[in-house]
């Protein structure tokens, strides 16, 4: 969390829900509470609810049921204009027929402010996002990542506490977009606002912020720091949707406390944390992420049980390896191993044996 | 190059059409406005003799100028030409038209003046063959030639053929008026009429122009001493000089109508001999070219510079109507859920799809004074009876009709455009902190105008040059320029001025298109995409 954050919650939804037809459900009661100056990102497949939040939070959208608010207030009946949160959007939306300072200062003239005060204003916001010198362009004339940055700055502007974004940085091409990912956070812990970022790039979700709301089927998944996120996720769906992951399917055997035994369907034995498992017999799927699988024996615990693989297919990737194995009849279990000096490399047809460490692996529900 | 071959191959068929059913008529338009060649044309010699005279003097012309005008008048009437040279000067100066037809039917009586005295003195002169026998000869080829020229000019037809006759050389020079009228004879009566020259008898003219040749002591002193064929009739009518009409063509004419002794006329005659006219077009502005130069028109004749102006005035109301009426419309066409909007655009289609004769004969139904409309207000009571409101046949009715008629063609371009404009500037607009209104006139209406400027642009010019609806419910007052184009084209017949009106209106509005593309910039138009 930035600094300067408090703990007192900024923005709130309540058990909102949302209906277009009146049947489905496209928000299905939603709780969140985002404190001031956080970056929090709305993660999950398209048709998963994420974009309607951030509509509705908006004010382009009314929820159906349920309560919104900001700063304490409710805002389901603030016209969006009356809202003041800036708002990025996919296609930067910035006005074709206005040059650069003119958009930028349309934020401004609406709110009736002072000549003197827009252009300072105007010139303060461009040079932050280092484009001073672009003022009296059009947006046709400028890159996408010139428009981008121009579209950031037309939401900072009026210097708003909320900001949305959303998936902002979608036309990018690969390296822009990193380097933007960066620019954003760092404005936006700079200036310490609030910021919700709505995106389908998991990376992005991860590097850029305090904490990501990982959504399905109009419900948050999971809402949890990007760490946490990757090695914890609550349930398969986040393990699954988060990152490269393996899964074994399997009956749990045994719990004891924080680790459990679980049975494959293979018939072979492994350890596992138990996640969203509760009672012995149950059917579970139990996930790995690929880095965290071992095949050298020391680096594991004398009594670990390990399996029996069979390496299919080894891809060299530069910093990592990339190694594909069949393991208790998964054709498709991957390991990762870094470029080490020291790393052997795995020839395809190599039979080896791999573990990992009981808390790297964790029992999910089935489904 | 085969590559480009085949392309020039396959657009060939549209090239071809565009250019022989719109490129052409324009050409010909363009052209007919200034041309002027039916004077000349009918009337050479008049023509040639006319330019030595000066109108300023207040006098008629010299003989001359009648002499030339009876032959040529002579060879129009049996062309049937005379009325038409008539119709195309009473365009000029009234009362021309009926001048020449009366004239025509009498211009056998005045040959006749010279025909009877000619033929009590020698009735040789009564017979076709033995005017054949004296007229013909050799080496007058090329005289032969110049005079079926200037009859196929005159008579708009093919004169070639073989005549059966050549003029002397030697009675050209001896009776230069009689050659001409006689070689004019024989020329129509071998080609037109099919006949062999030596059978018939010579039209009237040719006895006048000898009574022309016979006006010139040296003609007669050298017939005197001429022995070719026919030497001796004409020495005896050399002789019996004084038997003939002791009057030139001047008087008869001047006898037959007392206007061919006017300068007026001569003078509109000779102001329009030129085979090019600025004419039509300063009718067209009201103006007329005199002796003494260009002038207005009296007042109570000005019409088309108002019919101009109010062809101009309506057509912007119109437009501006359109854009009022049209752009909600193509807003909720936008913006409105497919279902819904494409309903409503079945709507704006629909009058596409009904004859425009029928959407304006139903107006004529809604705004008469018996009509839907009032009917409705007095049943109200918001008019009285007593007074119901004209809102036809006047301009009222032609912009309410024209207004409808021309609405899709406003709606489409602007919806075309408004699709194109994603809501999100919009949502973009609210987001910065505008209200609905400003998010729309700052945002929304900035990125429409190319569509209202296409739209503009295509009902203004449709609706600068419509016919039939400002006909059928214009009345007097809500008339085009269109109207009196169709007027001229086919009830007055004036082509001419018609022509010129037309190019007028064309380059009317290729002028504004040009202002246009200077003003808003024709890149801005969009009709799509």
């Amino acid at each position: 969390m930035a600094d300067g954050a408090s703990n007192e919650a900024f923005v709130e939804f309540e058990r909102v829900q949302k209906s277009y037809d009146g049947e489905t459900l496209v928000v299905k009661d939603l709780n969140l509470t985002m404190p001031k100056g956080e970056f929090l990102t709305m993660l999950g497949p398209s048709g998963s609810g994420k974009t309607t939040c951030l509509m509705m939070l908006a004010g382009f959208e009314t929820a159906t049921h349920g309560d919104i608010r900001l700063g304490g207030v409710s805002i389901n009946d603030i016209p969006p204009h009356k809202r003041g949160i800036g708002m990025v959007f996919q296609n930067y939306a910035l006005f074709p027929h206005m040059t650069i300072a003119e958009n930028l200062a349309f934020p401004l003239e609406v709110r009736k402010l002072g000549k003197a005060e827009q252009e300072e204003k105007v010139k303060r916001a461009l040079d932050m996002v280092e484009m001073g010198s672009f003022g009296g362009r059009r947006p046709a004339q400028l890159s996408g990542g010139q428009q981008q940055r121009v579209a950031l700055a037309r939401a900072l502007v009026f210097e708003p506490e909320l900001v949305l974004m959303d998936e902002p940085l979608g036309a990018l091409d690969k390296q822009l977009r990193e380097k933007m990912q960066f620019e954003i956070t760092h404005l936006a812990h700079q200036l310490g606002i609030t910021t919700v970022y709505v995106t389908h790039d998991q990376t992005e979700a991860l590097t850029m912020s305090d904490r990501v709301a990982v959504f399905d089927d109009g419900r948050i998944q999971q809402l949890a720091p990007p760490d946490k996120l990757y090695e914890q996720p609550e349930n398969s769906f986040v393990a699954q949707f988060i990152g490269e992951n393996n899964t074994l399917e399997g009956v749990i055997k045994e719990i004891k406390g924080n680790t459990c035994v679980v049975q494959l369907d293979g018939g072979e034995i492994i350890d596992a944390v138990p996640v969203n498992v509760s009672q012995v017999g149950e059917r579970t799927r139990v996930s790995i992420r690929p880095e965290r699988v071992e095949y050298n024996r020391d680096r594991l615990h004398a009594d670990a049980h390990t399996l029996k693989a069979e390496v299919l297919e080894f891809i060299y990737m530069g910093d990592i390896f990339r190694t594909r194995l069949r393991v208790a009849g998964n054709d498709e279990f991957i390991i990762k191993t870094r470029n080490a000096p020291d790393q052997v490399r795995l020839k395809p047809g190599q039979e080896i044996e791999i573990g990992w460490l009981a808390e790297d692996c964790r029992a999910l529900d089935a489904s | 190059m085969r590559q480009k071959m085949r392309a020039l191959m396959l657009v060939a068929p549209l090239l071809i059409f565009v250019v022989v059913t719109f490129i052409v008529p324009i050409l010909s338009m363009l052209f007919r406005s200034v041309e002027n060649d039916i004077v000349p044309n009918t009337i050479p010699g008049t023509v040639i003799a006319l330019s030595q005279w000066d109108g300023s003097s207040g006098e008629p012309p010299h003989e001359n100028v009648y002499r030339n005008l009876y032959i040529d008048l002579f060879k129009a009437e049996e062309a049937k030409q005379h009325t038409r040279l008539g119709s195309r000067l009473n365009y000029e100066q009234s009362g021309l038209s009926s001048l020449f037809r009366t004239t025509g039917r009498s211009l056998d009586d005045i040959g006749e003046l010279w025909q009877d005295p000619l033929e009590d003195i020698d009735p040789n002169f009564e017979e076709g063959s033995f005017w054949f026998e004296m007229m013909s000869g050799s080496g007058g080829e090329d005289f032969l030639e110049t005079r079926r020229e200037l009859m196929a000019l005159m008579s708009d037809e093919d004169m070639n053929g073989d005549v059966g006759f050549v003029p002397s050389e030697e009675i050209i020079q001896l009776l230069p008026w009689t050659a001409r009228a006689y070689t004019d004879f024989a020329l129509w009566a071998a080609i037109r009429d099919g006949d062999t020259v030596a059978e018939e008898d010579p039209w009237e003219s040719v006895y006048g122009a000898l009574g022309m040749d016979l006006t010139n002591p040296d003609t007669v002193s050298a017939i005197n001493s001429y022995n070719g064929a026919g030497a001796s009739a004409l020495q005896a009518a050399a002789a019996n000089i004084d038997q003939l009409p002791q009057f030139g063509f001047r008087e008869a004419f001047t006898e037959e109508d007392k206007d061919w002794g006017s300068a007026d006329i001569w003078a509109t005659i000779k102001l329009y001999s030129p085979s090019m006219t600025p004419g039509y077009f300063l009718n067209s502005v009201d103006m007329t070219l005199t002796p003494d130069g260009i002038v207005m028109k009296p007042e109570n004749q000005q019409i088309y510079t108002t019919l101009f102006m109010r062809t101009l005035i309506m057509a912007l109301i119109i437009t501006a109507s359109c854009i009022v009426l049209g752009y909600p419309v193509a807003w909720l066409l936008a913006n409105l859920p497919m279902r819904t909007a494409s309903i409503l655009m079945i709507l704006v289609l629909l009058p596409f799809w009904t004859s425009l004769l029928v959407r304006t004969s139903a107006w004529k139904v809604l705004l008469q004074q018996q009509g839907v409309i009032n009917e409705i207000l007095v049943w109200l009571g918001f008019v009285n009876d007593a007074d119901r409101l004209v809102l036809m046949n006047n301009a009222t009715g032609t912009v309410i009709a024209m207004t409808h008629i021309l609405l899709p063609f406003m709606i489409l371009p602007l919806y075309s455009v408004m699709k194109t404009i994603p809501p999100s500037y919009q949502r973009a607009a609210k987001s910065l902190g505008a209200t609905n209104w400003t998010a729309f006139w700052r945002v929304y209406f900035p990125q429409s105008v190319p569509g209202i400027g296409a739209g503009s642009i295509l009902v203004f010019i449709l609706a600068i040059g419509y016919y039939i609806t400002p006909e059928i419910v214009g009345g007097t007052d809500g008339v085009f320029i269109s109207n009196r184009i169709a007027y001229h084209i086919s009830s007055s017949l004036n082509w001419g001025l018609a022509a010129a009106l037309g190019s007028i209106l064309l380059v009317v509005v290729l002028g504004l298109y040009w202002c246009y593309d200077k003003i808003v910039g024709i890149d801005n138009v969009k009709l799509g995409g």
